[in-house]
């Protein structure tokens, strides 16, 4: 009968001192398309459940079945999600990596590893507990073909006993996860559940000081993905025309809209749909369908990530021009084609703030998470038409595709604002109108929609060559004239935009600038830079673009301000340098991360300290 | 005392408006430009069929023909989109707002290169819409190179020879699926402004290929598609007439003369036969008549292909009968239960 083998670590339970306690992360390492995802996430509810703060990171490859694949669970009674650096306790799954897998842990972790890979002889520093996963799963599912799916509950039950998790709390995530119409496929897996258990029960002595107690840190909260949140904002925000095409990782976006908008918006009596979602053929078609909807009147949305909007920059620029509401979810990723698709990165920003040809600008929101992913959304529909204007939601794969807690999402307080559209009854009480007249000195003009009955209506919408009546134009001054209202345009959205969230510590002379998914990494560094190098920091997370004057005010209460991008060349940070003053820029330092996966608060705290010679 | 000359009646069409309504901006094309005559075949159609240009949206590409849709119908709102992709754009348009009627103006370099793969998923999706290609085989605003639809042999002003095999826009069209397909000529008034007519009236995507030659460019000897070649090439399927269904005209016809292609609204297309029976509602004829007449270096025009009854896009996304775009709040924000609802389920 295996047992735990342990050399350098103490054997036996350890004593109520050495435990921790609701503070740990859990690596499980396998292979795609083994059914993991569901053992995985029954395992992070179960603890949610328990009133644990949880996140989970999915790191896995541009494949379907057969390739590496890391998920990882953070426990943390402080509340801090970003993604923990070290692993605590690996579930060694896959035996292609599993070697490596163990090697890179650090002194004192936790293995629970298939007995067959006999990682217990790869060090003696760590707590081993084999199990005979093939043996345990062969009684509980007499179905050859279907234990490979099923075996990986297992490892659900292993833990459960070896961290105290309730085991009542795994099976109602568990049956949770199946639904209703699964619940022959739940009994199954529950049964693996208990399996493991038993199994763990009865063999194995804990040795390690890894545990979980009830808490109240989860009470009311919700766990959602990104991208379906973001989907949630669009259909609360009265989405009507979603032309898209997939791409990882925004396609789960547009499939939990779809599904919501087949459940909310079908008229249940006629069966007619108050929207209409078309896949299409390409990118290019995508935006240029969502351009056409805007300008017919219609909220349209699409969802992409880098290589699509690469494909939409013309259309975006014509977009500009025209001045037609557009709202597109940026799910930002590494790189383009083959490589690190499945990897996440704030890659986008640079580009998309400059997108197309010619002198353009356009509006951002950067969440940090979901919630925000959801009240952001409404608000780029609202700002899209407010301007009359392309504008992208950034998100990135980390916080798209993966699961968060969440406070639950409040219903929207204020009406849907459609902008400036005049009606037939308004033309024919102004007798006419110029689509491009400033007229209310906001750089916006006011707008009529195809279709609108009435002779003054129509305008000819064409790219950069108008006048204020819509009329071709090359002329120098018409061209100047309408550029310059442009630019009055993009200056008032920073009245309109999202300010930024600031949190001024009075002692302090270094100022952290961040935004999007480096808010929880950031959080935690500046936890860590006050607890253990006596650094105090101010901070300040970026919720949108225009920049607004809270950044400017920001800099030049701090000595040196640090610029978290979660990309190679510092993008946000050069996005700021073409607004800044010479000697504002001066204080500006870059903190950078780039490696495709979620940035980790260690990684941060070490570059911080490193510039301030600490 | 002078005496006041009653002005004669302005002549009016059945909504009431004069053909002034129905026309647009000074042409700044080329004189003898064939897309000028497009034009004015659609302010006619425009104006007889009692159509309200305040429902019609005009949609371009880039290039001669994308800069047409200012010289006609001025009282429609117009959209000039980027080269090769207003097949997007009209989508966008005519799913915010089914009302519309959506007219589309491009031209073989949008339709037959840069925008092909648009192009084609808009055949697919039977959008209901009016695409006319002003085809003249060239990229005029570029100056004279060739497009994907020039034929092999045809020739440039330098001498130069076409060698790539033409890509048939009718072709593809009848095989993607739309559900009206013809071909026509700039310089035959009759035939295409039956055609156009019967488009309009048309519920699905209607695609008229409408060779249309270049004067500066493309109208000299060797080329294919210059007036000459198609005075002496034209080869016409049928004679086209449409019977509008407010006109319950009956014309006396020898049996088995004609041919009526009954429309959803009650319309007719009526095809008069020449020197053989032709079915348009069968795909293969149409097939086996391009292929002939290319084979015979004729240019086959006329009715090619048309399914009346086929499904269009909106009527398969099973839209309310409302424009999407000017749903009101209470339409399209779920009410305050269904998020509850949604919340409670991802405790």
């Amino acid at each position: 009968m295996s047992t735990s083998q342990v050399t350098a670590v103490p054997s036996g339970e350890a004593g109520p001192e050495n435990r921790i306690t609701n503070d740990f992360s859990i690596q499980v390492a396998t292979v795609n398309g083994s059914g993991s995802q569901t053992a995985n996430t029954v395992l992070m509810r179960s603890m949610f459940q328990m009133g644990i703060p949880v996140s989970a990171k999915n790191l896995f490859p541009s494949n379907i079945a057969g390739l590496p694949t890391w998920f990882t669970i953070r426990a943390n009674r402080h509340g801090y999600i970003a993604r923990k650096r070290e692993t605590d306790i690996v579930v060694a799954m896959n035996p292609e990596t599993a070697r490596d897998d163990v090697l890179k842990l650090s002194a004192g972790a936790v293995v629970v590893y298939d007995e067959p890979l006999k990682l217990n002889d790869l060090r003696g520093d760590l707590h081993f507990y084999p199990v005979p996963f093939d043996k345990l799963v062969a009684p509980v599912c007499p179905e050859a073909k279907l234990r490979k799916l099923v075996r990986n509950m297992i490892y659900d039950g292993v833990l459960a006993q070896l961290l105290s998790i309730d085991l009542e709390q795994i099976r109602v995530a568990l049956y949770k996860q199946f639904g209703a119409r699964k619940a022959k496929a739940a009994d199954l897996n529950w049964g693996a559940v208990q399996a493991g258990r038993e199994f763990a029960e009865r063999s194995l002595v804990k040795t390690d000081p890894y545990q979980v107690e009830r808490m109240d840190g989860t009470a009311g909260k919700i766990i959602i993905e990104g991208n379906a949140a973001a989907a949630l904002g669009c259909l609360f925000a009265g989405v009507t025309v979603v032309p898209w095409y997939p791409i990882t990782p925004s396609s789960s976006l547009i499939d939990a809209l779809i599904a919501y908008l087949k459940r909310f918006r079908i008229d249940k009596e006629t069966g007619q749909a108050t929207f209409a979602v078309v896949q299409a053929e390409d990118e290019l078609a995508a935006i240029g369908m969502v351009i056409g909807a805007g300008w017919a009147g219609a909220r349209a949305c699409t969802a992409t990530s880098g290589p699509g909007i690469s494909l939409m920059a013309e259309f975006t620029g014509l977009a500009y021009w025209v001045e037609t509401p557009a709202v597109i979810f940026d799910v930002q990723r590494v790189g383009p084609s083959t490589g690190l698709p499945t990897r996440t990165s704030q890659g986008d920003v640079l580009k998309n703030a400059l997108l197309s040809h010619g002198d353009t600008r356009h509006p951002m929101y950067f969440p940090s998470c979901p919630e925000e992913c959801y009240s952001m959304a409404i608000e780029a529909f609202d700002l899209a038409e407010r301007f009359q204007c392309p504008v992208f939601v950034m998100l990135d794969l980390d916080l798209g595709m993966n699961n968060w807690m969440s406070d639950p999402f409040p219903y929207p307080t204020e009406p849907i604002h459609r902008g400036k559209v005049l009606t037939a009854e308004d033309l024919e009480r102004l007798g006419g109108f110029a689509r491009y007249k400033d007229i209310d000195g906001d750089g916006v003009g006011w707008r009529t929609l195809p279709g609108t009955d009435h002779p003054a209506a129509a305008y000819f919408a064409r790219g950069s060559g108008h006048n204020e009546k819509a009329q071709y134009s090359e002329r120098e001054d018409d061209y100047m004239n309408n550029i310059d209202r442009l630019a009055r345009k993009f200056e008032n959205m920073r009245g309109h935009v999202a300010a930024p969230e600031v949190s001024r510590n009075p002692k302090a002379s270094v100022g952290i600038v961040y935004y999007g998914t480096s808010r929880s990494a950031a959080e935690e560094s500046r936890d860590q830079l006050r607890r253990e190098y006596a650094l105090q920091t101010s901070c300040l997370r970026l919720k949108s673009y225009p920049f607004t004057k809270e950044l400017k005010d920001f800099v030049d209460l701090h000595s040196r301000v640090y610029v978290i991008d979660q990309n190679r060349d510092a993008q946000m940070l050069a996005l700021m340098r073409l607004e800044l003053e010479p000697e504002q820029i001066a204080r500006l330092r870059s903190v950078r991360y780039y490696g495709g996966l979620p940035l980790d608060a260690r990684t941060v705290t070490e570059e911080i300290v490193r510039q301030e010679g600490l | 005392m002078s005496a006041t000359a009653t002005p004669p009646p302005k002549k009016v069409n059945r909504i009431g408006l004069e053909v002034m309504g129905y026309k647009g901006a000074k042409s700044t094309l080329c004189a003898g430009c064939g897309h000028n005559s497009i034009s004015e075949r659609i302010v006619e159609c425009f104006f007889e069929m009692g159509i309200s240009p305040m429902r019609v949206a005009k949609l371009s590409g880039i290039g001669c023909s994308s800069k047409s849709p200012a010289y006609f119908l001025g009282l429609s709102h117009g959209f000039n989109a980027v080269h090769g992709r207003a097949a997007a754009v009209a989508t966008g348009a005519m799913l915010a707002n089914r009302n519309l009627l959506g007219l589309l103006v491009a031209g073989d370099g949008d339709t037959a290169s840069i925008g092909l793969g648009q192009f084609m998923h808009l055949l697919r999706r039977n959008l209901p819409l009016i695409y006319i290609i002003e085809d003249n085989g060239v990229y005029g605003l570029t100056k004279g190179q060739f497009s994907a639809t020039a034929d092999i042999g045809s020739t440039l002003k330098t001498g130069v020879a076409n060698d790539m095999p033409p890509i048939d826009c009718c072709l593809l069209g009848i095989e993607m699926g739309a559900t009206l397909v013809a071909r026509s000529f700039s310089g035959d008034k009759r035939q295409l402004q039956a055609l156009l007519k019967a488009a309009i009236a048309h519920k699905g995507l209607s695609l008229i290929d409408v060779i249309s030659p270049c004067v500066t460019f493309n109208d000299h000897l060797g080329s294919t598609k210059s007036y000459a070649y198609m005075k002496d090439h034209d080869h016409l399927l049928h004679e086209v007439s449409f019977v509008p269904a407010y006109e319950d005209i009956s014309i006396e016809m020898a049996e088995g003369e004609t041919r009526d292609v009954e429309l959803h609204d009650g319309s007719k297309i009526r095809l008069k036969k020449l020197d053989r029976d032709y079915d348009p509602t069968e795909k293969l004829n149409a097939i086996r008549a391009i292929h002939e007449s290319a084979k015979a270096r004729e240019v086959v025009t006329g009715l090619l292909y048309i399914n009346p009854k086929e499904r269009n896009f909106v009527e398969l996304l099973n839209l309310v009968g409302e424009p999407l775009a000017t749903l009101l709040e209470s339409r399209t924000r779920p009410p305050k239960e269904a998020l509850a609802q949604i919340m409670e389920e991802l405790r």
